[in-house]
């Protein structure tokens, strides 16, 4: 399956959660934020949520900025 | 003998009869007190160490952070901005800086409350040309609105237009954040009356957001009575940025001091110090 991920075409293969997203990504106990499609997808429901094909998903951080 | 002359709107001079000054009253915003006036960013610093030091000296409250895309693949080690500015020692203010839309800004506001576990507090900031990053006014108005609705608290960047900045009071904004000049300039307070009659006419804090250069700038932004100051480039890009935090540090205290102790009068000549009875000469 290809997402866009971060403005990038990536294939995440049979990864279907947002959970198992940020596993292959090594992410997992990160302070990062989820949005798919200009939405937020809270903490809690990252387990549930379930990409689909060509979904925009936007995966930030906190750095340093005025 | 020396003329004084007529009252100076930048002088806010103090009770003549009891020549008293009145007490102080720390920054309150968002119901949280702070002791600190000087906000800081946590941009543009050459490490992390120095950006931590920086801070320390400063002996800021309230820092500034940027939300933006994880680098995916990074190294899994390399610590991140909340490891060195922890959310418990310090207010985290999400800055909507990069944002040229009232869209973009409100997207922002979003990922951070997220990313800060529901924390409302943000620094609404949307930009209208990358030359001089002057706010753009309209969008700030619309972003401001829509975020309020949602329940954020918004301390907001705005030019110093005293209509303006009364308007965003008015929508509920809980800090206006006028510049002394354009972001990263270092050119100092340009228009002191502006700030003045912004300080004079709000009900809400008002911090000079952008345009310090050094510690006499700071000192002057609290001289006309703004409840504090907000940097960023300042500090980091001052050869020293650790000295010059503590600089800043006590420049934002003098200024403040010297506002809440009234000024002297200016007069157009001068007046004696040493006393005129009793010369032998």
């Amino acid at each position: 399956m290809n997402i866009i991920l971060n403005g990038e075409n990536t294939e995440v293969g049979e990864t279907a959660s947002i959970q198992a997203l940020i596993e292959r990504l090594e992410l997992t106990g990160r302070r990062i934020a989820v949005e798919v499609n200009e939405e937020i997808v809270p903490r809690s429901e990252h387990e549930s949520h379930q990409l689909a094909p060509g979904d925009q998903v936007e995966i930030v951080h906190a750095i340093g900025g005025g | 003998m020396a003329a004084i002359l007529p009252p100076d709107p930048m002088i806010q001079t103090r009770d003549t009869m009891t020549n008293e000054s009145p007490q102080d009253t720390p920054l309150t915003i968002d119901g949280t007190t702070y002791s600190s006036r000087l906000l800081v960013g946590t941009g543009k610093y050459g490490s992390w160490e120095q950006a931590r030091d920086a801070i320390e000296a400063s002996g800021s409250q309230m820092v500034t952070m940027a939300v933006r895309r994880t680098n995916l693949g990074q190294n899994p080690d390399e610590p991140s901005l909340l490891d060195i500015v922890s959310p418990e020692k310090y207010t985290l203010l999400p800055n909507t800086a990069g944002c040229y839309s009232a869209r973009d800004a409100v997207r922002t506001c979003k990922l951070a409350r997220e990313l800060l576990d529901g924390h409302n507090l943000v620094k609404l900031e949307v930009l209208g040309d990358e030359k001089t990053l002057y706010p753009d006014v309209t969008e700030t108005l619309k972003a401001a609105e829509q975020l309020i609705d949602d329940g954020f608290r918004v301390m907001v960047y705005t030019n110093d237009d005293p209509l303006i900045a009364l308007k965003l009071e008015r929508m509920g904004c809980i800090a206006v954040m006028p510049l002394g000049a354009p972001i990263g300039s270092g050119l100092g307070i340009q228009n002191r009356y502006n700030i003045r009659t912004i300080v004079e006419n709000a009900s809400v804090p008002i911090l000079v957001d952008a345009g310090v250069g050094t510690a006499s700038d700071a000192s002057l932004a609290m001289e006309l009575g703004c409840d504090g100051v907000l940097m960023n480039t300042a500090i980091a890009e001052a050869k020293d940025p650790v000295r010059m935090a503590g600089a800043m540090r006590k420049a934002i205290e003098a200024g403040r001091d010297a506002y809440m102790a009234g000024r002297m009068p200016k007069r157009a000549y001068a007046s004696a110090s040493s006393p005129l009875d009793g010369t032998f000469f």
